[in-house]
């Protein structure tokens, strides 16, 4: 009988379960992670990684068509989107097998099935219906993610109507494509079909696409994707699908007026529901509030002994936030002294349309919502040898300081390999360095972060190169 | 352009001072290094190096003013090639303000961080002798709330003082230290009370800065540190001895003074029971990891207490020397402030008076003060017989927040057995 008694058992093993789990063996604790289908969970799966190998291709193709700008030729350009697939999903298997094999080096116990509380401290873990485990702990952190919030009428069908994971395995490109829904998934998965040649209409229901980004930020992807000839409806909404042969015929309401359009593809990505069904939460004092499970800074929900993290503990719903609560959990459960909460405005976002976006900390609204006087400096893409001589002169960076301390509140990039950039103001602002330091940090030449010196320089009416 | 020479910080906690006294005059040339001026602070008068160099164009402050800002400019420099018409339409910056290209001079007791100091760093923190780790923003937020860090408590890494630990803290908190109860005092008797009209004639001895902060520490002291004290009486007959003997051999310079030796003991007691060095915050009980013993000296006008760093780990012959050289530059009001400022528990000594005993109010924040008396020939019974001994009466008094009767007595005690067998100091 093998033992079921742990200090820990985490439920669900994306980034946030089995980076908790590891951490909690670091730790000495004797782990279980419960995982019913891939380790790694959506994110190495069916998420962040295979997307962008996705994207990967068609960025590659992208500058293939383009080669003429750079003195290059390319005859018989084409793709083979079968092998496209093939390798975004050989990229995940490679990633899903590297995250058992930590697992086992740091000896956690995983356990195949689905986990659902029992009581307090007890966990049973059930396989294609059948009980397999009984697992008791003091300790039980649920970190079972989230999925697609699928819209009545337009539930996925996997063969017209696509949903994220129909996404990532296309066995075409769509001639004509609908996206609804202009945030980090659905923008992705526009761009990527959209570069490989579909005619793409993004459908929005709020006034600006990827609302969660700066609005100056939103305005300039709207300009550089409607340039590129896609079609972005804001204010819009999609009243119905109707399936015919082939064909999804949709009803599109813009500025009041509703019109039927035919598309040969649909990709619903409209928002994120937690899973929270089937764990046991009834009869807990666990509170679930529109899908997601409600915890305090320290992740802890209302049952003692029972914490929740990542996804399925609400926005933003990030991979590396997933991770860092499990972290924190782990070492609040672990006593470790001069632990602090997450600061929500410290947690960057990367989104890999083309061009890419990227951004930590406060929006300028957001800013202006919290009371704060800012500075704001700005630098564009055009203004950077770098980016010029790369053929990338399209993009800006925007930060965003306190007026009255100089604190770094807010970074903001759209433009090549800006998802690379961030980071540098995620540093700085966890640093809590001012101006003055970023002024005075010497950075290299040529490269594209000498954009984050100039926009710094900027705010301050002291930029050099415009 | 002129170039502004300000009112150096000398400490972190420095706000204001005195100007005592000009070196130079205006017209004058100085170049870097020369003595322009003396500042007196809360306890010592320090020199202040020019750093550029030029012609004295303009003495801003008179000599002998009292309450200067930091950063006030004090005087003007002409650069090469200046007259004194580049001063028309000049007008003096005003503390705390000023660019930091006019950051002109520099204490000789601040290290160099204090020069190159722009607006946007906190004063440097060089004189307390230990760097002050704090996030940029951290001590821009401090610079504006005019807030010391040294004594704002850390909660990021390592103790790294961040923007949270300053937004809520509030200037002149003491760290961890009780809410001051200044209110609920009387007002303080001035020069005019009425008290003083029924009184004999009196000469007005105004305040010096010295004599205000020992009205006020010392008055905070023996407000709000519940004292208690222990006393003992130590026989010196054998220390006296082996000081004959150190001091008596042939061809030595020193001479070891018995304050010496009950230094030395004190260092030795407090390493042993070192539950009795220690410090009383509201959140903690502070137990130091070496003995910084500071030493009260009278000098003209009040008292210094000068501190010998790690005690316990110096020799007699560099403690005694060390002890002599601070006292010395104490009596001429020339000690820097990390070398009077600290120091975990103080030995005062009036024994060259005659006192036989006597009880002292604690230097806060440290945990104890020890009073010695005069070394005396006193009648001793000893084994049921009269005999005649060399006896110093030590009064212990310590701080009863952080250290009980019974602790203060372990170190007494281990403080007598130290004195009464002095080679055991050597171990």
């Amino acid at each position: 009988m093998a033992d079921t008694n742990f200090d820990l058992i985490v439920v669900g093993g994306g980034p946030g379960g089995y980076v908790a789990a590891i951490r909690a063996a670091q730790l000495k604790m004797k782990v279980a992670l419960v995982e019913a289908n891939h380790l790694g969970g959506i994110c190495l799966n069916w998420g962040c990684i295979p997307t962008k190998a996705l994207l990967r291709s068609s960025e590659i193709y992208h500058n293939m068509q383009h080669a003429k700008n750079y003195g290059l030729t390319v005859e018989g350009l084409g793709f083979d989107l079968d092998a496209i697939v093939k390798r975004s999903r050989k990229v995940s298997r490679q990633l899903n097998g590297g995250v058992g094999h930590l697992l086992k080096k740091n000896k956690v116990t995983v356990f195949d099935g689905y986990g659902k509380l029992n009581g307090a401290g007890k966990l049973h873990v059930e396989k294609d219906g059948k009980g397999i485990a009984d697992l008791t702990s003091k300790h039980i952190i649920l970190a079972t993610g989230a999925r697609a919030r699928e819209l009545p009428g337009m539930e996925p069908d996997g063969k017209l109507i696509w949903y994220y994971k129909d996404a990532l395995v296309p066995d075409l490109v769509p001639e004509r494509l609908l996206v609804i829904g202009s945030g980090a998934i659905g923008i992705e998965f526009a761009s990527f079909f959209h570069t490989l040649g579909s005619k793409t209409t993004v459908v929005e229901m709020v006034d600006r696409i990827v609302p969660a980004e700066d609005a100056e930020i939103s305005d300039f992807l709207l300009k550089s994707l409607t340039k590129d000839g896609m079609e972005i409806l804001t204010s819009a909404g999609v009243k119905a699908l109707k399936k015919g042969k082939g064909t999804v015929t949709a009803t599109l309401e813009v500025g009041g007026k509703t019109e039927e359009r035919v598309f040969d593809r649909v990709i619903v990505a409209a928002g994120i529901v937690g899973n929270v069904e089937n764990l046991g939460l009834e009869g807990t004092k666990v509170k679930v509030d529109r899908t997601h499970i409600v915890t305090n800074e320290w992740l802890e929900t209302g049952e003692p002994g029972v914490y929740a993290i990542g996804d399925v503990a609400g926005a933003p719903w990030l991979a590396h936030k997933a991770s860092h609560e499990g972290v924190l959990c782990v070492e609040k459960i672990a006593g470790t002294k001069g632990l602090h909460p997450i600061n929500p405005d410290r947690i960057p976002g990367c989104t890999y349309c083309r061009p890419q976006i990227a951004s930590v900390g406060l929006t300028e609204a957001q800013a202006k919502d919290r009371g704060l006087k800012v500075k704001v400096g700005r630098f564009p893409f055009q203004g950077n040898g770098k980016a010029i001589a790369l053929g990338e002169a399209e993009g800006l960076i925007k930060v965003l300081f306190d007026d009255k301390t100089g604190e770094l509140i807010g970074a903001h990039m759209i433009g090549a390999e800006v998802t690379e950039l961030i980071q540098g103001y995620g540093i700085a602002m966890e640093l809590e360095t001012t101006e003055a330091e970023l002024m005075h940090t010497v950075f290299a030449h040529p490269t594209l972060s000498e954009m984050m010196h100039e926009s710094v320089l900027d705010a301050f009416g002291r930029a050099v190169h415009f | 352009m002129p170039i502004e020479i300000l009112m150096p910080a000398l400490s972190p906690t420095m706000t204001e001072g005195n100007l005592a006294a000009w070196n130079v005059s205006e017209g004058d040339n100085v170049s870097s290094g020369d003595v322009i001026c003396e500042i007196e602070t809360d306890k010592a008068t320090m020199e202040v190096e020019a750093v550029d160099e030029g012609v004295i164009g303009k003495i801003l402050v008179p000599a002998g003013t009292e309450a200067v800002a930091v950063n006030a400019a004090i005087a003007v420099l002409l650069e090469e090639g200046e007259d004194a018409s580049a001063l028309d339409g000049y007008a003096p910056s005003v503390g705390g303000t000023t660019p930091a290209a006019a950051l002109a001079a520099e204490a000789v007791a601040a290290s160099a961080p204090a020069a190159s100091a722009t607006p946007a760093s906190a004063p440097a923190p060089a004189s307390t002798g230990s760097r002050i780790f704090a996030s940029p923003l951290a001590r821009r937020i401090a610079t504006d709330k005019g807030l010391d860090l040294t004594v704002v408590s850390g909660t990021g890494p390592r103790g790294r003082i961040v923007k949270r630990d300053v937004e809520n803290a509030q200037p002149g908190a003491q760290k961890g230290a009780a809410p001051s109860v200044a209110s609920a005092h009387a007002a303080p008797i001035t020069v005019d009370d009425p008290v003083f009209a029924n009184m004999p004639d009196f000469e007005v001895v105004p305040n010096s800065n010295i004599r205000k902060i020992i009205a006020k520490r010392l008055t905070e002291s023996a407000r709000d540190v519940p004292h208690f004290n222990l006393t003992v009486d130590v026989e010196i007959d054998k220390l006296l001895q082996v000081r004959k003997d150190i001091n008596e051999r042939e061809g030595v310079s020193y001479k070891i003074s018995v304050n010496d030796f009950i230094v030395k003991a004190v260092a030795a007691a407090l390493v042993a029971v070192p539950d009795c060095n220690v410090a009383y915050t509201d959140n903690a009980i502070l137990r130091f990891n070496k003995v910084d013993v500071a030493i009260a000296v009278a000098i003209e006008g009040g008292l210094i207490t000068p501190i010998v760093k790690d005690a316990a780990n110096k020799g007699l012959v560099a403690l005694s020397n060390e002890v002599k050289e601070l006292a010395g530059r104490a009596r001429d009001g020339k000690l820097m402030p990390e070398e009077f400022q600290g120091g975990t528990f103080t030995v005062s000594n009036l024994g060259m008076f005659g006192v036989k005993g006597f009880n002292s109010i604690i230097n806060p924040p440290q945990g104890g003060i020890l009073s010695v008396g005069a070394g005396e020939q006193r009648a001793m019974v000893k084994n049921g017989e009269l005999a005649i001994a060399t006896v110093v009466t030590l009064t212990l008094a310590v701080d009863h927040r952080c250290i009980d009767g019974a602790t203060g007595a372990a170190f007494i005690k281990e403080l007598k057995s130290l004195i009464e067998a002095p080679i055991t100091m050597m171990i």
